[in-house]
């Protein structure tokens, strides 16, 4: 079914489309974009991946990808943020704004271009969401692939 | 003329609403009725953000924004509430499909008329 | 600490869910961390209640300095997300904790042979979530996403035995009427924030006007969640859902229907009262679609074979008796003096109704699930005379028969018979339809006992024993409770449910978010 160009292709392409995913996430509080968008884009890069390649290979590149504890983990950093505010405020309280903390930098007012060291907690519940995002849609991808390709080689 | 170009967007709504609810009470196929959902939600999304649309008005984003927007920028409740709603749809949409996966698989069709061990 | 709660009882389960994954293949493990965060929960949910009974209505706003900073200062408007407790949220939050609870001690042994448990059991705890997200929330599109998350997760675990066909058949049924009526709150939802620009109920509510954008979002809302809580004629994915689903799953379930019928109360009492008071039809229209849920439900439960099936169209039948209840006292709202006479009373007869049904069919929905368990089928043809082996599944379905039929001195008497007085105030007729209804009950019960329980014992069922002793623990908490409930309803009453019809009834003091604003 996938052809040489679509390998070839999927070589070439899959780290760029990683690399964009991750600058999505990593600039949610900067840009258009954050957690969700740039998990979605992340797992898409990784679909290609799945499509591209016969079930073997699929299987042993994500054999050992734990995924589930993946979506866990992004899940409980996210909760755990939240959490944290509780401490001195309320629930997802954004208490590391203007605080000098990584991602703490006091925001600039009115048009700037970019600095990234802000946001407060927003960064940090961007990246969990995003590792939350792509590991559950990858998982869906994979898992659909799996079960329709097996029906495919019996 | 002009209302129904500025209503057209509302339009589609409507149209695509008819359209997904047809879909989904008039089709036998699983995966169509699937497609009429997305359909639907697609239509309510749509009308979200066509309400949220401010003439004139700048997205709300500080970075390298032109010079003037900052006195027009919008509210982004709107594209806030699709986006959420879009995330909830693919989870949606990805449940749906398993289980239609799992219904070919223990019926071996996917027509709706005649997957009907449930009934009485 | 004490302030907190609202958001510790969403985040305390939500904890539960996300971490249950990573107990991957450690089924016995799995099982007692949900017992563990469900009881937390319980818990929680009882101290919360407390604290609203005392206080009033809790306000607890996400991401603020302070959680009660409904309006920050230069603000005129809510900007920020925000969960608001009254007295209703609470009482719906306590049947939803309690509920998993049992829900998941029942799961421990009658799942355990299953494979994937650290899923089930995350999405039951996420189940619990939705529910009391939509119980407690006080935000229109908060209410829409935890709507949905209820309604995945509810379906996911309906389709959790995906070995078998008819398990995703019912999965994706109740998924799409699921996701085709949170689409059209989501589209009603827009409309209000079209309007009003904001999307906190209390806020939507004080300034609503009489027009007909606001009539269609009224329209849409109703109908919606009439949908989802198993109202005719929208009711035909009840029983496959209630059938398939591990009767562990059972209890959960049943709230998420309800917390379902807790928001068309809610949309109907506080968010659009100035609509509702103006035409009193909306409160008919209630009432109605009540009584026909109710025959509708009870003529169809009587022809099933399918014991799950069966209990599954009484629970129809029996959401017909909350809608009557709380529908005749959305008649009178505008009539003060008549709502002092009987109003008040039948809001809570249908809520008193609710938490009833809540346990009583939950029980029921177990021991039904206890008879799968040793049987194997759910065929009431082929069982027989169980009675002696299982003595205390059968004394557990007994009383919960006892109590859905309306049998003093039950829970369902209680409920049901305030329901039958306030009725008759407002027309004779609902009540020979609510009490026929309660006789076509009692006479399909007895059918059930007579073909499950009595009679010859059968050879292929010698060697049946009792069922496991969670599932007993959890049984005999229901059954406790509907002798207690039926025995002493007044303290009930007084304690919980007067306080939620209160609720309903002074829409004024939530929509000042209790005096805050």
């Amino acid at each position: 079914m996938t052809t040489v160009i679509i390998r070839t292709m999927t070589r070439i392409l899959t780290p760029a489309i990683l690399v964009f995913g991750s600058y999505i996430i990593l600039h949610g509080h900067l840009t258009p974009g954050g957690g969700f968008q740039g998990g979605a884009v992340f797992a898409s890069g990784l679909a290609l991946l799945i499509i591209a390649f016969s079930r073997k290979r699929v299987k042993e590149m994500f054999e050992k990808v734990p995924l589930s504890v993946f979506e866990s983990i992004g899940a409980l950093g996210f909760l755990g943020i939240g959490l944290m505010g509780i401490v001195m405020y309320t629930f997802l309280r954004n208490f590391i704004a203007n605080s000098g903390a990584p991602f703490g930098m006091p925001t600039p007012e009115g048009i700037n271009p970019g600095f990234l060291n802000t946001g407060g907690t927003l960064p940090y519940l961007n990246i969990f969401v995003g590792l939350k995002v792509l590991a559950g849609l990858t998982s869906i991808v994979l898992i659909l692939f799996l079960i329709l390709r097996r029906e495919e080689n019996e | 003329m002009n209302s129904v170009l500025v209503n057209l967007p509302f339009i589609v709504v409507a149209i695509l609403l008819a359209i997904g609810f047809y879909t989904i009470g008039f089709k036998r196929n699983l995966i169509k009725i699937i497609i009429g959902v997305e359909i639907l939600e697609g239509a309510v999304n749509m009308f979200i953000v066509a309400l949220g649309y401010v003439k004139g008005g700048y997205a709300p984003i500080y970075t390298q924004a032109p010079s003037g927007a900052i006195e027009n920028m919008v509210l982004p409740t709107p594209q806030a509430l699709t986006l959420t709603s879009i995330v909830i749809g693919v989870a949606v949409t990805a449940l749906m499909l398993a289980f239609a996966v799992n219904i070919y698989k223990t019926y071996g069709t996917l027509d709706v008329s005649k997957v009907r061990r449930l009934r009485g | 600490m004490m302030e907190h709660l609202p958001a510790l009882i969403i985040a305390i389960p939500l904890l539960g869910a996300f971490a249950a994954p990573l107990f991957k293949r450690h089924h016995k493990a799995v099982s007692i961390w949900a017992i563990l965060i469900t009881g937390i929960t319980l818990i929680v949910s009882l101290l919360l209640t407390r604290e609203v009974l005392v206080k009033g209505i809790l306000v607890y706003v996400f991401g603020a300095k302070s959680p009660t900073l409904v309006l920050p200062s230069g603000y005129k408007v809510p900007i920020r997300i925000m969960f608001e407790v009254d007295a209703l949220g609470a009482f719906m939050a306590i049947s939803a904790t309690l509920m998993s609870f049992v829900g998941a001690l029942y799961s421990y042994s009658h799942v355990a042979h299953e494979s994937g448990l650290e899923k089930y059991y995350s999405l039951l705890l996420l189940l619990e979530v939705g529910i009391l997200g939509m119980v407690l929330t006080g935000d229109l599109f908060n209410l829409f996403v935890f709507m949905e998350i209820a309604g995945i997760s509810g379906a996911a675990l309906v389709g959790f035995r995906s070995y078998r066909g008819e398990a995703s058949e019912a999965g994706i049924k109740y998924l799409i009427i699921s996701a085709v009526a949170s689409l059209m709150v989501l589209f009603s939802v827009a409309l209000l924030y079209g309007e009003y620009g904001n999307l906190n109920l209390a806020y939507i509510a004080k300034n609503i006007k009489f027009g007909v954008v606001d009539l269609i979002a009224f329209g849409l809302l109703f109908t919606s969640f009439a949908m989802k809580c198993g109202a005719v004629p929208m009711h035909y994915w009840v029983p496959d859902a209630y059938t398939e689903i591990p009767a562990g799953g059972n209890p959960p379930l049943l709230v998420a229907t309800y917390a379902n019928l807790y928001a068309l109360f809610r949309v109907s009492f506080t968010l659009f009262t100035n609509i509702v008071i103006n035409i009193s039809r909306a409160g008919w229209i209630m009432v109605i679609l009540g009584v026909l849920t109710m025959f509708i439900g009870v003529t169809m439960a009587l022809v099933q074979k399918d014991v799950k099936r069966l209990m599954s169209y009484h629970a129809i039948s029996q959401t017909g008796y909350m809608l009557l209840g709380v529908g005749v006292g959305l008649t009178v709202l505008h009539d003060p003096s008549k709502l002092m006479e009987f109003g008040r009373d039948a809001i809570a007869g249908g809520l008193f109704h609710v938490i009833n049904h809540i346990i009583y069919k939950s029980l029921l929905l177990m021991t039904a699930g206890a008879l799968f368990y040793v049987t194997g089928t759910r065929n009431l043809d082929n069982m027989g005379g169980l009675a002696r082996k299982m003595p205390i599944t059968t004394i557990s379905f007994m009383i919960g028969a006892a109590a859905i039929s309306g049998l003093p001195p039950f829970n369902g008497f209680a409920s049901k018979l305030i329901i039958y007085e306030t009725s008759y105030m407002l027309n004779p007729i609902l009540t020979v339809f609510a009490m026929v209804t309660s006789i076509l009950t009692l006479a399909s019960f007895v059918k059930v006992f007579a073909s499950a329980f009595l009679g010859p014992p059968l050879k292929k069922y010698e060697n049946v024993k009792e069922v496991p002793k969670p599932m007993l623990i959890a049984m005999i908490i229901l059954a406790a409770l509907c002798v207690i409930f039926g025995l002493f309803p007044k303290i009930i009453l007084d304690k919980l449910i007067y306080p939620a019809a209160d609720a309903l009834i002074n829409y004024l003091q939530y929509h000042s978010w209790g005096g805050l604003a």
